[in-house]
């Protein structure tokens, strides 16, 4: 356990070097939230006159679930990162060494979830500004970055699994495209339960992207509960599904050498 | 030391591996290598050189056979041949977007090495690969040999007691080439086991304590350099025709010159193995200029290791990888 932290701790500093190497990436990542929140904050302003979203800023109901939706975003093309260790030789090397294996895996989920954790901090800082109110204090901005940190980490882990079934780039970005836009739509995201047909509020209750954006809005809104909770025990359900998906897809590819 | 010390750095016995889809990489391969040895194995691509290094460094499965690294088995005890080795593979596994001081700084804390001590050991071991200079720039800046280099480097870190060398020079130009050889020479023979894999027979002949000639996941021949020429007993007389296409009616004709026992043919060179050269040269020489066919050169040679692959296998290994037709 001590090697697994030590070693995850290592290869993190390495991710997070890297990323700190591509100023451009940096710059863009922090944009990105600030854009969608520009964008869906203008686009649907008149949403909000229709009832059912509890409150008369749609910029107030929209911001945790932009938090999400950067997750969404960022972490789902980790793998394409997986994918260059493995071609390039880097996972062999390392492989041959006495690493922790679970932390070559682990060390890139982290940085994938610390990523959008900070994304989300920022996106904040603009909502805060657009005239958002987080009544649920920081208690509540932490479960906000907590729900795109847990969702993050789930889709990093679950596209470094792609990357070891498949190990090609282009099966991991259809995969993934596949995904994520239907996981979008089929949530609260941007859209008031109230106001969504039946079978698209039926099927929400079974999508994690739902589950990380009710655990964020709720905590937004100071409205700790059971339902929040419940939904926070099912994220947390679903990431630890997605790390056993990428650990079996890990064991496998270092079985087929 | 491994976990009996009497034992050898390399233990290999009758190690197969079939890749998924049927391929047969290893057929049943045997080699020991002992401590501090260079041992190296040859052959084409394709040989088994690369699978046979993956499974002593535990990223690949044998499908059969028993395999021993500094004394520890690879399938049972995979964490401890990983503590004792360093693994230079052929594809680099240097990150490019990280300095080579980076790079070995995270070397040495996956291997757990102290702060002051791990310092100490980068320093040493850019002062020996001669990497100081270009330590703090970014590996995707580094020329070909540099990089090389510090993949070297990156294996040294450990201080292993085995040092794998996946075809440590492929790709790079002869004047690189000469560099690293020397820069393997330097470390090599300080207790260190190093298996080295080569299809440049020249880079086997020059390094290699012991080599061995594996073709198809097979062992061809096996010894040290001296041995696998001395085997050949006698001289080579190597004979450049004018006009490439008689090459098969030369063949015939040096054939039955009294004392030639076998004639190998790569393209327009004819190579006539011979016990004595002296008399042999005029003998072939008179032969072919009955005959009519006319030479541009005529030559005798001791054997080289190129000969004994030619010898060995009946094909010719030539590192420009010319088409090559053999005979007997």
């Amino acid at each position: 356990m001590k090697d697994f932290l030590t070693d995850t701790w290592h290869l993190y500093l390495r991710q997070i070097r890297l990323t700190q190497r591509m100023p451009i990436f940096l710059v863009l990542s922090i944009m990105q939230p600030v854009l969608w929140m520009l964008l869906f904050g203008q686009l649907f302003r008149a949403i909000i006159k229709l009832p059912g979203f509890g409150t008369d800023s749609y910029i107030q109901y929209i911001a945790p679930g932009v938090a999400i939706m950067t997750a969404l975003f960022s972490s789902s093309y980790s793998g394409i990162g997986m994918l260059r260790d493995i071609d390039s030789g880097i996972l062999d090397r390392l492989l041959s060494t006495p690493v922790s294996r679970n932390a070559v895996v682990a060390s890139r989920v982290l940085q994938a979830a610390t990523q959008v954790a900070l994304q989300a901090a920022v996106l904040v800082v603009i909502a805060l500004a657009m005239g958002a109110r987080p009544q649920g204090g920081l208690p509540g901005l932490l479960l906000v970055f907590l729900g795109a940190a847990l969702l993050a980490a789930s889709l990093a882990s679950t596209s470094c699994g792609l990357a070891f079934a498949t190990r090609r780039q282009e099966m991991l970005i259809a995969t993934m495209n596949f995904i994520i836009l239907p996981m979008t739509f089929l949530s609260s995201m941007i859209m008031a339960p109230d106001l969504m047909p039946e079978w698209i509020r039926a099927a929400s209750r079974f999508n994690p992207v739902d589950w990380a954006v009710v655990t964020a809005r709720l905590g937004f809104e100071g409205r700790f509960s059971v339902e929040l909770a419940t939904h926070l025990a099912q994220l947390l359900g679903f990431t630890a599904l997605c790390a056993l998906f990428v650990s079996v897809t890990f064991r496998r590819y270092q079985r087929s050498a | 030391m491994g976990g009996d010390p009497a034992d050898n750095a390399i233990e290999v016995q009758d190690l197969h591996k079939t890749h998924p889809g049927g391929v047969k990489a290893l057929r049943g391969l045997s080699f020991t290598v002992a401590a501090g040895e260079v041992f190296a194995l040859l052959g084409p691509n394709g040989a088994g050189k690369s699978s046979t290094v993956r499974i002593l460094t535990t990223l690949s499965a044998p499908t059969r056979g028993r395999a021993r690294v500094a004394g520890f088995d690879v399938v049972e005890q995979p964490q401890e041949v990983r503590r004792r080795i360093g693994y230079v593979a052929q594809t680099s596994g240097v990150d490019p977007l990280t300095t080579g001081r980076e790079n070995l700084e995270l070397q040495c804390r996956i291997f757990r090495l102290p702060t002051d001590e791990a310092r100490r050991r980068i320093d040493e071991i850019l002062n020996l690969l001669q990497l100081e200079e270009v330590a703090e720039r970014l590996v995707k800046t580094y020329s070909g040999g540099m990089q090389r280099r510090l993949d070297i480097a990156m294996g040294l870190i450990p201080q292993p007691e085995v040092l794998f060398l996946d075809e440590p020079t492929t790709g790079l130009d002869p004047h690189s080439r000469a560099v690293m050889w020397q820069e393997i020479q330097r470390f090599a023979g300080q207790g260190l086991a190093i298996l080295l894999t080569t299809h440049y027979l020249e880079e086997a002949d020059k390094l290699a304590d012991r080599l061995m000639i594996i073709d198809r996941g097979q062992v061809i021949t096996e010894g040290s350099p001296d041995e696998l020429k001395g085997r050949l007993r006698g001289d080579v007389v190597t004979i450049e025709l004018e006009d490439a296409e008689r090459v098969e009616e030369a063949r015939e004709q040096v054939n039955r010159v009294e004392g030639i026992h076998r004639v190998l043919v790569d393209g327009s060179e004819l190579f006539a193995q011979t016990a004595h050269g002296a008399s042999a040269v005029p003998a072939v020489a008179a032969t072919l200029e009955k005959a009519g066919i006319s030479m541009v050169q005529i030559s005798l040679s001791r054997p080289s290791l190129d000969d004994v692959y030619l010898n060995a296998t009946g094909h010719a290994f030539r590192s420009a990888g010319g088409p090559a037709e053999a005979s007997s």
